[in-house]
């Protein structure tokens, strides 16, 4: 479901770099162009540009190498937009602004130092970034972020037309997806997952999500997408994440 | 004529050192960092030191030695680990003050020192937090903008280094470098943002058989990069060195634990510092 959800992502990319972070979303990356984004170009999560689909969780795995794109490239690619990133925010308002830095308030002195700010800033203003929370919880969906390290929405119409390419496709969750399809650029619930209901996902919130008459479910996955799901994880490392991914 | 000869020890290289410098620091999280150069400094009585660096256990370990007055990062992460637990405990004490960049805007700022100009303009920071520092401001461009975004610009300033240090996989007695693995991270630019350069080798050779070791393109460094060379076998260790050897993770995991407590990281920096 989750795989599938992630892989909805990508859907009508066309030719630009996926580059989801993660298990699930490489699962779902891989799937997308397995079935129905051919043109996706996708990294061996180190400095390789490989077009065959690399199964996560194996050693010395077998790569189709059509490209060297060490870090310093990798910075040519994001700020000529052409990518989509699949980040995992340790909070996320409604605006789609995300933390991944730290906690706190005091940034010489974080109660909880995380990442850092990474290419937080840089994916965010020059292309399309979506979100993987395998834990959907009023912890992550905060109503302010301590420090905003991934643009949202609301700063994306501040900046005026500097904020042009700021892109949520969506938020893919283990409850649900999330897209900002309203007329604010607020948060949405797109679709919730099979046994999942609206209220479980409202409750999961910290902010006021918006809920848009029915809300339908999730797809699940077809025979071959499961297949293809199967072998790019073969080992199951998706379970470890969401069990019942 | 041969060039000179550059060869040194770490400890020389030590020597050149001086409290209180900004010093860059090659590599990427836990790869291809010059080890056994930090370790030179931890045995040393430098201190007070900026560590300019895409952070791993270098970052971690000159924290946790009391050797930091500040951090310039935009991450520092073990990479099998995620995050630098003994970095986390320097932060969440406030015992560093940092300057926070994202990845990119590391390497403008690098790049600006290394072609002697102030600033590089980006679009990188606009609408996020990364601008409420005050060393980091914005300029309105000069030029109509060809992709019709317009607006201000971030102007990432020049991250000029009194030092860098960097670790390759060969190099020749007079400064030439190569790497032999998969990613050149951004060494050259910390060597060319820097007034004094030290690059520790896997091993020195000379210089007419380095072109026979690799392609033409892995000698990214050459002897304008770099004022001293530290022959090190295993100077990477325990980050990774691809093909020479990979991350020693049981080693890693041993100086991530030993962040548990103040007697535990005492006792691994002990052993570590022991040339």
């Amino acid at each position: 479901m989750c795989a599938v959800a992630l892989a909805e992502l990508f859907r009508g990319n066309g030719e630009i770099l996926a580059n989801p972070i993660g298990n699930l979303p490489m699962i779902g990356g891989r799937l997308a162009r397995e079935s129905f984004e051919p043109d996706l170009v996708m990294t061996d999560g180190e400095a390789l540009l490989v077009q065959n689909a690399v199964p996560i969780g194996v050693d010395d795995p077998e790569k189709v190498v059509e490209a060297w794109n060490p870090y310093r490239a990798m910075f040519d690619i994001v700020w000529s937009g052409r990518r989509h990133i699949v980040m995992g925010p340790v909070q996320i308002d409604r605006h789609g602004n995300a933390n991944i830095a730290w906690l706190g308030s005091d940034p010489q002195r974080p109660k909880v130092q995380m990442l850092g700010f990474r290419g937080g800033p840089g994916n965010t203003i020059q292309h399309a970034t979506s979100y993987w929370v395998p834990n959907h919880s009023p912890r992550v969906f905060v109503d302010a972020v301590d420090v905003v390290v991934c643009v949202g929405y609301d700063r994306a119409a501040a900046l005026g037309d500097a904020g042009r390419w700021i892109r949520i496709p969506g938020i893919v969750t283990n409850l649900a997806v999330l897209d900002f399809e309203t007329p604010e650029r607020v948060a949405r619930l797109r679709s919730v997952h099979p046994g999942v209901t609206v209220d479980d996902v409202v409750a999961a919130t910290g902010f006021d999500l918006v809920v848009d008459g029915d809300v339908p479910e999730t797809r699940s996955p077809t025979p071959d997408e499961l297949a293809v799901i199967d072998a790019v994880d073969p080992t199951g490392l998706r379970y470890r994440e969401v069990p019942d991914a | 004529m041969p060039p000179r000869d550059k060869r040194m020890s770490e400890d020389d290289v030590v020597a050149e050192l001086r409290s209180g410098m900004t010093i860059g620091i090659g590599g990427w999280g836990s790869r291809r960092k010059p080890m056994s150069i930090v370790r030179a400094i931890l045995r040393s009585d430098l201190t007070d030191l900026t560590v300019v660096a895409y952070g791993g256990p270098d970052v971690g370990m000159l924290c946790a030695a009391g050797k930091v007055r500040k951090v310039v990062y935009s991450f520092v992460s073990l990479d099998s680990i995620p995050l630098e637990p003994h970095f986390r405990k320097a932060r969440e004490a406030g015992r560093v003050t940092v300057d926070e960049l994202d990845e990119g805007m590391f390497l403008l700022g690098l790049q600006a020192a290394a072609w002697r100009v102030p600033f590089l303009p980006t679009r990188v920071g606009l609408g996020s937090d990364l601008l409420r520092q005050p060393w980091l401001s914005t300029v309105r461009s000069p030029y109509e903008d060809p992709w019709g975004a317009g607006g201000d610009l971030v102007a990432v300033p020049a991250m000029r280094l009194d030092a860098a240090l960097i670790h390759m996989h060969r190099g020749d007695p007079h400064g030439n470098g190569q790497y032999l693995g998969v990613d050149p991270y951004f060494d050259d630019l910390f060597c060319m943002a820097a007034d004094r350069r030290f690059m520790s080798v896997e091993a020195v050779v000379p210089t007419v058989e380095l072109a026979g070791l690799g392609p033409v393109q892995s000698l990214r460094i050459h002897r304008l990069m770099v004022d001293g060379v530290v022959e090190a076998p295993g100077g990477a260790r325990f980050t990774s060195c691809p093909p020479d050897y990979e991350r020693d993770e049981e080693t890693q995991a041993r100086y991530a634990a030993a962040a548990k407590d103040d007697d535990a990281t005492a006792a691994f920096l002990e052993e570590w510092m022991q040339p």
